[in-house]
């Protein structure tokens, strides 16, 4: 597999240095307290992410890639450090301004899908347009039009029991682009697929990614699925290992 | 609307244990129903009762008798319209089991104070005409298959013998608080048998049914006719016929406690149950909830979630109890009518069965509901993971 296509790459379509960024992580740590125990799991990670680019996130198991994915999107707290994404420092926000600035900005797609399995696939997608000052004709006529986008709209009155997890993770995509949020976040989307599904699913981030320019932050075990990325990042016990090349560019 | 077939597709997740729980609400809302209508029906004689009318009986107890000549003295009072006296007869038809009121009554006076008794102009002369005949409730002719011209024999507990009616009108209720279940008789019938069989017992009457004109002097009255009989061989006990008749129920108040008691358990036995459904539903949706939270939903959307699938069931359990209500109390009403004369759901009752259901609902929805809206996204999420 080779990364997203040559005009969306770090080097050709990804951002000039002097564009500001769309996340900037500075300076974050966390930990968290098990027992009577603290265990850092950041370490004053510092990082940005250029408008339009691709990045996934590599490093082994309790690196804390994930809990970085998290605190980007906003659904976990940094203990120092700050965050900012889109202009906004997410870290100042209280509950409900972090809930209303997620549903506006934010994309999730999950490992595990998490779709709702009473709603199909119509309804699944539709439900995050509920915040939005949309009419429901307005909401179903964006719902499908995302379904359409990943190719899913056959499939729309189907309950995701119904649907293979390559089509459960299109139609957790199309629930995430629906808002059309300024970046996407994925926790190992290809984790519990096969190889084929794997590889739909790495094309059709590409495609989002290329088409509607959205950033995308990956967070994967997968060398393969990292490889179509614009850049890897490694962390290592909470610590960013490698050196952003674009510094060195 | 989405949010609506959120909820109610919710309810299809555990078919059997959501069915499982709005059958238990539907019983225990049926139950609640059948009880509060049984300790209506202990009321309805007090219900039924007329605030212009009074009884006069012995101060000592009822089973002590008064001077039927009372009944003069009685009408002279200022604010008196009518006097009529009965007493409290207690045949049985062939055995016990065929329990119904009956009483020896002044005729004429009697279905003047009580207009709530409706009988046909006819029969109530055949009646009136026959001194051997009889008045009967619609409910009772039923009960027995009885008609106008049948004799009826009671055996006499308290005055012994055997005693020959014939049916000669059958009354119904202006009301559905009036009891159909009397057997009414000319009390003349019953004092001239007792003249010649058991003199001692005769011109004594067991209670006087007073008509006044003004429910406000009821108090007034009462004091001067209890006054007029002071310090005479059968003291007087003058009082409404609400109050009369809410002296009986006091005598069984404990059963009364008991069944509202009971009615109230039963209530809390199914909101136990209801949690523990709308618990299990919640713990194992944490994940779901966790990421809804993370697409933006607020933690109070989650718990109208929980707390609307909650009030869904219990709901639904709850039309389900009230609709079987009325046909269960009625087959049930008819297997007691001996006892309950009037065995009605009234709209009261069926207002406290939704008011409870819906009570229930909620309360078995808070916890859980409050749970999920402080889930922890990342946490939840992660052990999902």
């Amino acid at each position: 597999m080779t990364s997203c296509p040559a005009e969306t790459t770090l080097g050709s379509a990804a951002p000039e240095a002097s564009r500001s960024p769309v996340i900037e992580v500075r300076e974050v740590s966390k930990a968290y307290t098990r027992g009577q125990q603290t265990v850092p799991v950041l370490l004053g990670v510092s990082f940005r992410i250029e408008p339009g680019e691709f990045l996934a996130l590599m490093g082994p198991s309790g690196s804390g890639k994930s809990t970085l994915l998290n605190l980007i999107a906003g659904i976990d707290r940094v203990d120092s450090g700050s965050i900012m994404v889109g202009g906004v420092d997410i870290t100042t926000l209280d509950e409900s301004g972090l809930a209303r600035w997620r549903s506006r900005s934010v994309g999730f797609i999950f490992q595990f899908y998490n779709l709702i399995p009473v709603l199909t696939a119509l309804e699944n997608v539709e439900l995050p347009l509920l915040l939005s000052p949309l009419s429901g004709r307005q909401r179903r006529e964006h719902a499908k039009a995302a379904l359409a986008l990943v190719g899913l709209a056959d499939r729309m009155d189907h309950r995701p029991n119904e649907l293979s997890g390559g089509q459960q993770q299109r139609t957790a995509i199309a629930r995430a682009i629906v808002t059309d949020p300024d970046i996407l976040v994925a926790d190992e989307p290809t984790g519990d697929l096969d190889r084929a599904s794997a590889k739909e699913i790495l094309d059709l981030m590409c495609g989002l990614n290329k088409s509607l320019g959205k950033t995308i932050v990956m967070v994967t075990h997968d060398p393969k699925a990292a490889e179509r990325a614009h850049l890897v990042r490694s962390l290592e016990k909470g610590v960013l290992t490698d050196a952003d090349p674009r510094l060195h560019s | 609307m989405l949010t609506l077939v959120f909820i109610l597709k919710n309810l299809s997740r555990h078919k059997l244990r959501n069915t499982l729980t709005i059958v238990g609400i539907a019983m225990s809302v049926l139950s609640f129903g059948l009880l509060r209508t049984t300790v209506d029906a202990w009321y309805a004689g007090v219900e039924a009762s007329s605030s212009t009318r009074l009884i006069t009986r012995n101060s000592i107890s009822l089973i002590f008798s008064l001077p039927i000549s009372y009944g003069d003295r009685i009408r002279g009072v200022e604010g008196v319209t009518r006097v009529c006296q009965g007493n409290w007869f207690g045949g049985e038809y062939i055995d016990e089991k065929n329990f119904f009121p009956n009483f020896a009554v002044e005729p004429r006076t009697y279905f003047e104070l009580y207009p709530e008794f409706v009988l046909p102009v006819d029969q109530k002369e055949a009646f009136l005409r026959d001194r051997k005949g009889c008045v009967i409730g619609r409910k009772l002719a039923d009960r027995f298959g009885w008609k106008i011209g049948d004799p009826v024999t009671l055996k006499g507990t308290i005055y012994p013998g055997d005693w020959g009616f014939t049916i000669r009108a059958i009354y119904s209720g202006r009301d559905k608080s009036a009891d159909e279940t009397q057997l009414l008789f000319h009390w003349d019938y019953l004092n001239e048998t007792l003249r010649k069989a058991s003199p001692r017992q005769a011109d004594q009457t067991g209670f006087f049914i007073v008509g006044i004109r003004d429910a406000e002097n009821a108090a007034g009255i009462s004091r001067t006719l209890d006054a007029r009989f002071a310090n005479s061989l059968a003291e007087t006990l003058t009082e409404t016929e609400k109050a009369f008749q809410m002296s009986f129920v006091t005598m069984s108040e404990a059963i009364v406690s008991a069944i509202q008691i009971v009615s109230s358990l039963v209530l809390v036995i199914i909101m136990a149950v209801a949690a523990n459904t709308m618990a299990m539903s919640a713990r194992e949706r944490m994940g779901e909830f966790a990421a809804l939270k993370a697409l933006g939903f607020g933690g109070w959307y989650l718990a109208m979630l929980i707390l609307g699938e909650s009030l869904a069931i219990a709901a639904i359990g709850c039309a389900l109890g009230c609709a079987l209500t009325f046909p269960v109390a009625a087959a049930f009403g008819d297997a007691v009518s001996q006892y309950f004369p009037v065995f009605q759901v009234s709209g009261a009752t069926v207002l406290l069965q939704v008011f409870s259901a819906l009570a229930v609902g909620f309360v078995a929805g808070v916890v859980p509901a409050l749970r999920a809206r402080s889930v922890g996204i990342a946490e939840a999420l992660r052990r999902l993971g």
